[in-house]
């Protein structure tokens, strides 16, 4: 399955410099990275600039509004974003646990919504322990 | 909530700690023993003492104590059996350097040798998939049961021969060199891709896709590159997955189940993302000198497909020349009947009979159903409906999915109609 992971806006990610590679800080989550795609899990990442470089589009009716960038709410604005394949939401947790985050940050994940004919096609699975509970002893 | 984390830790956890204790043990099957024996210790006490705070480490760490225990058991069963007059190769000194320092930076290494041993040449095909999926997928037993349409206890009885052939063997625990390697990654590949196959194009039964196969053999893939980033052709097979791996939900209609051929697929259900990664990956194959290997061709032609917006906007004379490669490389009757459908679609279908003419009474292909169902196609397009029934009727015969075979009936009949009306 696919996850996306949305990283909160903080008021430094809204008024941040772009991040150099050098900049302290970057290495942790560069290895973290690394671990990612050496686990097969990362799909794409990517980090955003600021809302004060964005614009939204509201529709109503057949009119479209256009408003600039910046947005207030920063808790409520996406800072970066990750996609994942993961085995379940609870493998993407695990991963994200591991995520070398400074205090404050939050991140969510959402699962992204199959198919009706791949939520068919892929019974859910088992727990792996519900098996292990069950078998009297193991296979040898 | 104690359950749910020590899961996904553990399908996360499990191939590194086969890895590292296989190292230590020199015994596969004594490795998932006693990572087994953590999984149970964590079960039992991690619903008091709660999760750690790094669960990894704590199973590991376990795990590894587990290890020294039981070498130190064979080391003290050694000298018992030195005092009865018996010849072990241990030595007693072993048990006693584990306690030093492991090196987690070999980490890396072990599950590449993990990775190697599970593909091991000495092991039969299904012997090494059902392996490879235990112990680097971390699937269950009746999980590899139900993707390969077979019974768990076949699956269970396959696995522990397997662990005993490797062991009675004594395969040792290496990444192999020299020459050596060429073939033995060949077979870790050819063994990845066929994972990915079966879920992708299911033998039999219902199922047209099981995409999980798909994900898990292209999470395998992935790691591999990552194990060994200097393998084009590792790179290539990723590729390929990626690309195909794309059109997985195109293929099948999604109110009736029904397989929907390439050409007439909706491309706008093509998964542009893992066309992108596959793009990207096939890039990197070709960054390395000397000429594409069969992963990598293979990919390009996919890659072929990928690009054009439109079936029409398909370039034809470059898959041609892309199968006229492979089939220097890798000669079969497969790839020959693969190519012959290219040179339809470029030179027109008198010219494709010709080439599927070539291999029709090839041995290999007797109770291949896409050799007649091509046939067929061709046959239909030059107007011949009367013989191209005839085709898909024995293509339709001979293919055991359920779906396929409707579709080739389906076919079969409308060309019979036509015939009829002429």
């Amino acid at each position: 399955m696919r996850v996306v992971i949305f990283a909160k806006s903080t008021p430094e990610t809204e008024h941040a410099e772009p991040r150099q590679a050098h900049q302290e800080g970057w290495e942790p989550m560069a290895s973290f990275h690394e671990e990612l795609v050496n686990a097969g899990v990362l799909l794409a990442a990517g980090k955003l600039q600021p809302s004060s470089k964005g614009a939204r589009v509201r529709f109503d009716g057949a009119n479209r509004t256009v408003i600039d960038g910046p947005f207030t709410e920063a808790k409520e604005l996406v800072a970066g974003y990750w996609i994942w394949q993961v085995r379940s939401l609870d493998e993407a947790i695990e991963w994200l646990k591991r995520a070398p985050f400074p205090d404050g940050v939050e991140l969510e994940i959402r699962p992204v919504e199959a198919d009706d004919f791949d939520a068919a096609m892929t019974p859910e699975p088992r727990g792996h322990l519900e098996g292990l509970q069950a078998a009297a002893g193991r296979q040898p | 909530m104690v359950h749910r984390t020590l899961d996904a830790v553990w399908r996360m956890e499990s191939p590194r700690l086969v890895a590292a204790l296989t190292r230590i043990v020199h015994d596969v099957g004594l490795a998932e023993d006693l990572t087994q024996d953590a999984l149970e210790a964590a079960l039992r006490q991690w619903p008091e003492s709660g999760v750690p705070e790094n669960p990894a480490a704590w199973l590991m760490g376990t795990a590894k104590h587990r290890a020294v225990d039981a070498l130190r058991r064979r080391a003290t069963l050694q000298r018992k059996a030195a005092a009865m007059g018996h010849d072990l190769a241990l030595e007693e000194g072993k048990a006693d350097e584990l306690e030093t320092a492991i090196d987690n930076a070999a980490i890396g290494d072990d599950l590449l040798r993990l990775v190697f041993i599970c593909c091991h040449p000495i092991l039969s095909i299904d012997a090494r998939v059902a392996l490879t999926l235990r112990l680097l997928g971390g699937l269950r037993t009746d999980e590899i049961a139900r993707a390969f349409l077979a019974s768990e206890a076949t699956i269970a009885q396959r696995i522990v021969r397997a662990k005993r052939t490797l062991s009675e063997a004594r395969v040792p625990f290496d990444v192999p060199q020299g020459a050596d390697f060429d073939a033995r990654l060949g077979s870790v590949l050819q063994v990845i891709y066929l994972v990915f196959n079966e879920g992708y194009t299911a033998t039999s039964g219902d199922d047209w896709v099981r995409p999980a196969l798909c994900e898990d053999a292209l999470r395998l893939g992935r790691v591999l590159a990552g194990l060994v980033p200097e393998e084009a052709e590792v790179h290539g097979l990723v590729a390929l997955m990626e690309i195909q791996a794309s059109r997985i939900r195109a293929r099948t209609d999604p109110a009736t189940g029904a397989p929907i051929p390439l050409l007439e697929q909706q491309r706008g259900r093509w998964d542009q993302l893992l066309i992108v990664r596959g793009l990207a990956a096939l890039e990197r194959a070709d960054a390395f000198p000397g000429p594409r290997g069969p992963y990598a061709l293979q990919a390009a032609i996919a890659a072929c497909h990928a690009r054009a917006r439109t079936a029409d906007d398909t370039d034809w004379p470059r898959i041609v020349a892309l199968y006229d490669a492979l089939a220097e490389l890798t000669p079969s009757p497969i790839v020959e009947l693969n190519r012959a459908v290219a040179v339809a679609m470029a030179d027109g279908p008198g010219a494709g009979l010709a080439l599927v003419d070539a291999v029709a009474h090839e041995p290999s292909l007797k109770a291949y159903h896409l050799l007649p169902a091509v046939r067929g196609d061709l046959l239909a397009k030059l107007g011949r409906h009367d013989e191209a029934a005839s085709e898909l009727s024995r293509a339709a015969s001979l293919t055991r999915n359920v779906r396929e075979r409707n579709l080739l009936l389906d076919r079969a009949r409308t060309e019979g109609g036509t015939a009829a009306l002429e």
